[in-house]
């Protein structure tokens, strides 16, 4: 879904660059209109089989009692007509309820986290961009986390969160002496944090990639003629770097949102089987919905209320954002 | 969402992969096709070792039988939802190890072979097997969805220098015993007793066992889910106090999940576990036969029995067959071989456990004095986890209820009656309704 919903994004610069290029003859029309059409099937092909037939089956599913009773032969499932999605937003049940929570949960790690790598991102990449001697190391060094398999990477973090003989806390309580006694990271209430800095540590490095992509745009000239006519840094970055930055930002920030609100495996490696309240995503609260208590109906039928909250989200975003940028433009 | 998904994906792409080999084995003879796959439990200290125990004995099968068998090791962590998903896409091994605690929620939904008198016959007979063991084979009163293969219990293991240096000569027998020794050895560092607060499985296996104590069960008579009965809270409420009160289990062990109460043991920082079969963990981490002693699980007062004398659940391994098996006689075969005295005896020494076999018990090797603990306590004051299709949920949702009272006991937050309540009120809430 974060694909289909980034590709219309896309169109428009390529659309730009067409009238560049040479009219196309009208000759042999046929064959021109239908091979855009038979380079994508490939991509059409899988897009189908990897998202959408999956998703579509994830939406019949949601109208199904599909418990442990009928797994083996989901036909045999009877119809739950709306009960999977009315249980869900009972909100005074305790179903609906921990949906809930869940959600919001889910919603304040997105705002800080997505804040945060955006942050810590465009940061680096304004400071990377001018020369200086071991530039090119701290660049590929702040694009390690982002290389690393998320696996890997996370079972790392948990060690280095476990409260006896975790580096955390070993730097945290036994080297700079904070707090009465070793504090917990994985389990508890500082479980929200941990996640938080595993998250911006993850992502941050995209952020800081798309952003330095985007600053090779910038024409130099600009800032020359800038600070000639007294422009200081700060007012640079203000005046120059960030509006030029718009549209790369808009993107940014969509994809941003939507890998994190979505991300799975982050604190399913951190916390394993039960996350603690504190950190108990949306994905990861579907998937014990579903897949721990085996009822495969609700379990959809929480993931498609999910969906449809991203794309209206997303929709709405667009709309403001592109419609902010048309005004701007002109 | 995105999981289910790839969960969705996956099984149809594991189906793909099933049939391709399902077509494979086939091709020498619809009949009798020559190969088998199997499932096994880790049952050692780590994948690689249960490879080596598993493998010579598969040899020896195909030598005996000419039917290869292809054996997957899998970790307990995945183990539930590869079973789940071979049942959703009907594609999945022939025969496979189940956790026992498991059956009744994998027998209903009907992926197993049901064990009736012919299949039963098919393997020697269904009184080859203890009977405690049977009872946790299903729900009672339909066919048995597996049969036992190792059996094991819960006993009390002590670690005989930190026993030593803190002049402790006997070993606990009762919970005041547990916590009075428990409080001698907490001191500089050192602990008593070392729990796996965060494993949600172990944490339901203890509760049970003190909710028996106190004369409670998580489920009525009828199958309906009763959590919040005063013997089950006052269970949870004894178990979580270890830490919260009594302070004889290190907070930190509120976040432990992956048996490091073990290796804290072997290290000399945690003096005593109850835990099921850990030998052979003992021994990878370095300790002698000789550093640690074992007795029976505590139980309130006196000497373990039944009812409210239980002191450990019937733990084991149980072995099934896949409905959708292509080869049946062929599966059948190889759980005959499996639970022949010859493999029940080797295979039982290899992993510590008991055999769920009657004539392979008698084995001399068995007579160990760790063992006997163990063949006691099945035989006499051991009981079955409740065999009820919602099993399976009631140990996540009441494991993870558990999980959180020993996070606020470790983050120093108050363990009263009414936050028990509070927390497995929530977990009943949880469970589907019927």
């Amino acid at each position: 879904m974060t694909r289909t919903a980034v590709a219309p994004q896309r169109e428009p610069a390529v659309r730009k660059a067409a009238p560049g290029g040479a009219p196309a003859p009208r000759r042999s029309g046929r064959r021109r209109i239908a091979l855009p059409y038979l380079l994508l099937l490939p991509a059409l092909l899988l897009e189908l089989l990897v998202h959408l037939i999956p998703m579509l089956m994830g939406i019949g599913m949601s109208f199904k009692e599909l418990t442990q009773f009928y797994i083996r032969d989901w036909s045999a499932a009877p119809w739950a007509g709306l009960d999977n999605f009315a249980v869900s937003i009972d909100f005074d049940a305790p179903v609906g309820q921990a949906l809930l929570r869940s959600f919001l949960t889910t919603c304040l790690f997105t705002v800080l986290s997505v804040a945060l790598c955006w942050f810590l991102g465009t940061a680096a990449a304004i400071f990377l961009q001018e020369e200086f001697r071991g530039r090119g190391i701290l660049r590929t060094l702040f694009l390690v986390p982002y290389a690393l398999p998320v696996y890997t990477a996370v079972i790392t973090w948990a060690f280095m969160f476990q409260r006896d003989n975790g580096l955390i806390n070993h730097v945290l309580h036994d080297q700079l002496g904070i707090g009465d006694s070793p504090a917990f990271w994985l389990i508890g209430d500082n479980s929200f944090w941990s996640l938080l800095v595993v998250s911006v540590w993850k992502g941050w490095p995209f952020a800081f990639l798309t952003v330095m992509a985007g600053l090779q745009n910038i024409p130099r000239d600009m800032y020359e003629a800038a600070s000639l006519d007294g422009a200081g840094v700060l007012k640079q970055i203000r005046h120059i770097t960030l509006p030029s930055l718009r549209p790369v930002n808009q993107i940014l920030v969509l994809v941003l949102f939507l890998w994190t609100f979505n991300d799975f495996n982050t604190p399913f490696v951190l916390f394993g089987e039960a996350a603690p309240e504190a950190a108990d995503l949306i994905s990861l609260h579907i998937y014990q919905s579903s897949f721990q208590t085996w009822n495969f109906g609700t379990g959809s039928a929480m993931s498609v209320l999910l969906l449809l909250f991203l794309l209206v989200v997303t929709g709405v975003y667009l709309l403001l954002t592109t419609r902010g940028r048309k005004t701007s433009d002109v | 969402m995105r999981r289910i998904r790839a969960a969705v994906t996956g099984a149809v792409t594991l189906s793909l992969a099933f049939t391709a080999t399902a077509c494979g084995g086939g091709e020498s003879g619809q009949a009798t096709p020559k190969t088998l796959t199997y499932w096994a439990t880790n049952q050692g200290s780590s994948l690689e070792v249960d490879k080596k125990v598993l493998q010579p004995e598969l040899d020896q099968f195909e030598e005996e039988t000419g039917i290869k068998v292809k054996l997957e090791v899998i970790p307990w962590s995945d183990l539930l939802n590869r079973i789940l998903t071979a049942t959703t896409s009907g594609q999945g091994p022939d025969v496979l190890n189940i956790g026992n605690t498991w059956s009744a929620s994998l027998q209903s939904t009907g992926a197993l072979l049901p064990f009736d008198a012919k299949n039963f016959e098919a393997i020697g007979g269904k009184d080859r097997f203890v009977d405690s063991a049977l009872g946790s084979t299903g729900t009672p009163g339909q066919d048995p969805a597996a049969v036992p293969l190792y059996s094991m219990a819960y006993a009390l293991y002590y670690n005989k220098h930190m026993f030593k240096a803190a002049g402790i000569t006997e070993p606990p027998t009762t919970w005041d015993e547990v916590i009075a020794t428990g409080k001698k050895l907490s001191k500089d560092g050192k602990w008593g007793l070392g729990v796996e607060g965060s494993n949600l499985s172990n944490n339901i296996h203890q509760v049970f066992v003190l909710a028996k104590q106190h004369g409670a069960d998580f489920f009525t008579a009828d199958g309906k889910a009763d959590f919040t009965s005063d013997g089950a809270v006052a269970a949870v409420k004894q178990y979580v106090e270890l830490m919260a009160t009594q302070k004889i289990v290190a907070p930190g062990n509120a976040e432990y999940a992956q048996n490091q109460s073990l290796s804290d043991f072997a290290k000399d920082r945690t003096a005593m576990v109850l835990w099921q079969t850990p030998q052979q963990t003992f021994a990878s981490q370095g300790m002698a036969p000789e550093d640690w002693g074992v007795v029976p699980a505590p139980v309130p007062a006196g000497k373990p029995g039944a009812g409210k004398q239980t002191n450990s659940m019937v733990a084991g391994i149980n072995m099934a067959v896949f409905k959708n098996t292509k080869n049946l006689d062929g599966a059948l075969k190889f759980v005959k071989f499996m639970t022949s005295d010859e493999e029940q005896i080797m295979l039982n020494k290899a992993y510590g456990s008991v055999p769920p076999v009657k004539s392979a018990q008698q084995d001399p090797g068995f007579s160990d004095p760790s063992l006997t603990v163990i063949r006691d306590t099945l035989a006499t004051s051991a009981a079955a986890l409740p065999q009820v299709p919602e099993e399976s949920q009631f140990e996540t949702v009441v494991g993870t209820a558990v999980k959180e009272l020993f996070a606020d006991a470790a983050a120093g937050r108050p363990v009263t009656t009414e936050s028990v309540r509070a927390k497995l009120e929530k977990a009943q809430q949880q469970m589907p309704k019927k």
